[in-house]
């Protein structure tokens, strides 16, 4: 990128406001410029807090003036995903269901990422309630991938994957119930990182799935994706599924290399469905990874073919209890009627999309009397399996590698009108969310079309530390991945 | 595995899930239903054995904080964010189709 802003990164501008080399007013001027250049056409907001962002930056540049150290983040504009909490700021899920809700309080992520000195720039589009694979499900339209405006970029947190590729803010934030932050990542050409579940607090965060759901971070490097990552993970009382220990440090280790770790090529990830291109890079990345000082053999997780459909039973099984929630009572959208039960009805129906109704009805489905057992109660022993195989791989291996999507971006509409073929995208990524582990996305060069390939680094449970490692050693070998100007033209 | 759903399931769950469909919608999504029903029977598959349910990543235990008062959501901020509220709480319609 050549423009001063797009080659930024959080830790630099953090640095600089931190020392009062730079001010956070002039650090955030430029994202928002290319916002108003260029978010008309690629609809990564729902909405652009500038306003707020101005003020926020203007109160941190008095607070170091006053000598004081606004934090680790201090002046990095950050992008939200519109399911994050934010008081008094709309938050909509990209639905009509809670079109013009203003939440009474910040997410935990929110709260630290405000007091570590980050400066919101808006929310960001999503696929309904986070249920996709491309960003197509939005109440408000579709994202388009700043790589090619004529494709997705991949979803459900395709507004935040694409605010960071085209250079509307440094980092951002998303979540990830199946791979909604690993597959946009791969698809627009940046980091992103599912951390383990329970790392980071999901109080704030609107549920979808909450056995699967997790918050992490974009970044267009992998040392900015540690810092933000550093900054949000901990534990959370607000949160009982919170992990009570403290977080790892995680940039610190960025510069200690793979020598002597252990990588695994997952065998049935690399195959059949996978995309030559695609495949080929996942390979280029485990020679690499050797080339670097790392051990690279091949792994077997067996029982991560039946993920798809384990999770395409439970995640819409925790969906349609969750989404219950909206009634028209509280809070959202209410269509008045006669009685509460008609006014339930026809809120829910006006509110929800396609898609959410859809896994709303598959998920009551596998929980109505008579499919419980052999539906969802299969798919929990599913899950136990592919939890066994992966324990068994991890055994011989720290860390483990696959794509992150079996394609590049594909063409807006191409999957939209058939849901099962939307849902294979998720093949690589679901396994992890299944199990409770961590998982990364790193550009890795392009396919044959031109369009950046992601590497899946998966690791156990609280394995950030190696998986953090290999992402920086794939960050330094990745062939020159195509970097997109804020004004929309290719850079070498 | 169980037989393929059929429209009349879809039916049901949808009356059961507060959402009323169209006809033409009842046709839609039992197709696009019964596809993804028949791609998750590969669960069907599974033998039974002694594999027991996992229903989330790590053993939940139960989490109570002490009892003190601390912070919390402000009632009224809440209260702003409903359809109807009155006095202090949320409005609805008649639950009973009558007018009180």
């Amino acid at each position: 990128m050549s423009t001063s802003h797009g080659t930024a990164t959080a830790v630099d501008i953090a640095a600089a406001v931190r020392a009062g080399e730079r001010s956070a007013v002039e650090v955030l001027e430029p994202y928002l410029a290319a916002i108003e250049a260029r978010d008309a056409e690629l609809h990564a907001f729902n909405l652009v807090t500038a306003d707020e962002a101005r003020d926020a930056a203007a109160a941190l540049d008095r607070r170091v003036a006053a000598g004081e150290d606004p934090g680790p983040l201090a002046g990095v504009p950050v992008a939200l995903k519109d399911n994050l909490c934010t008081r008094g700021v709309p938050t909509t899920c990209s639905s009509r269901i809670l079109e013009g809700w203003r939440p009474p309080y910040d997410a935990t992520v929110v709260a630290r990422l405000t007091a570590a000195g980050a400066v919101s720039v808006g929310k960001t589009n999503l696929d309904e309630f986070a249920m996709g694979s491309s960003t197509e499900n939005s109440a408000f339209g579709p994202t388009r991938n700043p790589h090619d405006p004529t494709r997705v970029p991949g979803g459900s947190s395709g507004g935040s994957a694409a605010a960071v590729a085209a250079g509307f803010a440094p980092v951002a934030l998303g979540s990830d119930t199946g791979g909604s932050i690993r597959q946009p990542a791969a698809l627009c050409g940046v980091v992103g990182v599912k951390p383990t579940y329970g790392l980071v607090s999901r109080y704030g965060l609107v549920a979808f799935a909450s056995s699967l759901d997790q918050i992490g971070p974009f970044a267009t490097t992998v040392r900015d994706a540690a810092l933000l990552l550093e900054v949000i993970a901990g534990h959370d009382p607000c949160d009982s599924t919170s992990i009570p220990q403290p977080a790892p440090g995680l940039v610190d280790v960025l510069d200690r290399g793979v020598e002597g770790l252990r990588v695994g090529v997952i065998a049935e990830l690399t195959g059949e469905g996978i995309a030559p291109d695609v495949a080929r890079r996942v390979t280029e990345a485990a020679e690499a990874l050797e080339r670097a000082g790392a051990t690279v053999g091949e792994a077997s997780v067996p029982a991560a073919a039946l993920g798809l459909s384990a999770y395409y039973l439970i995640a819409p099984a925790e969906a349609s209890s969750n989404l219950a929630r909206y009634d028209g009572v509280r809070y959202g959208l209410r269509v008045d009627a006669r009685t509460t039960g008609e006014m339930m009805e026809a809120s829910r129906t006006a509110g929800f999309g396609d898609e959410v109704k859809r896994r709303i009805m598959l998920g009551t489905y596998a929980l109505s009397a008579g499919y419980r057992d052999a539906y969802y109660g299969k798919a929990l022993r599913v899950r136990t399996l592919i939890a066994r195989d992966f324990a068994a791989a991890y055994e011989r291996f720290d860390v483990l590698l696959s794509p992150t999507s079996p394609t590049t971006a594909f063409p807006i509409g191409d999957k939209a009108a058939d849901p099962l073929s939307m849902y294979l995208n998720d093949v690589c990524t679901i396994p992890t969310n299944l199990v409770g582990d961590a998982a990364m996305s790193v550009p890795f060069g392009t396919g044959d079309d031109g369009l950046p390939v992601g590497v899946q680094v998966l690791a156990p449970a609280l394995g950030e530390v190696p998986m953090f490692r290999v992402g920086a050693a794939l960050e330094a070998a990745a062939p020159g991945a195509a970097a997109v100007r804020p004004d929309g033209e290719e850079q070498p | 595995m169980p037989e393929r759903i059929s429209r009349d399931d879809v039916a049901h769950v949808a009356r059961l899930a507060r959402l009323s469909l169209t006809d033409a919608e009842l046709d839609l999504f039992t197709g696009q239903l019964a596809a993804v029903l028949e791609h998750a029977a590969d669960v069907d598959a599974l033998e039974d054995g002694d594999i027991p349910e996992m229903t989330h990543p790590f053993p939940l235990h139960n989490v109570l904080r002490d009892d003190v008062v601390g912070a919390c959501v402000d009632r009224d901020e809440v209260l702003a964010q409903a359809p109807l509220a009155e006095e202090g709480r949320f409005r609805v319609p008649p639950i009973l189709g009558e007018e009180p």
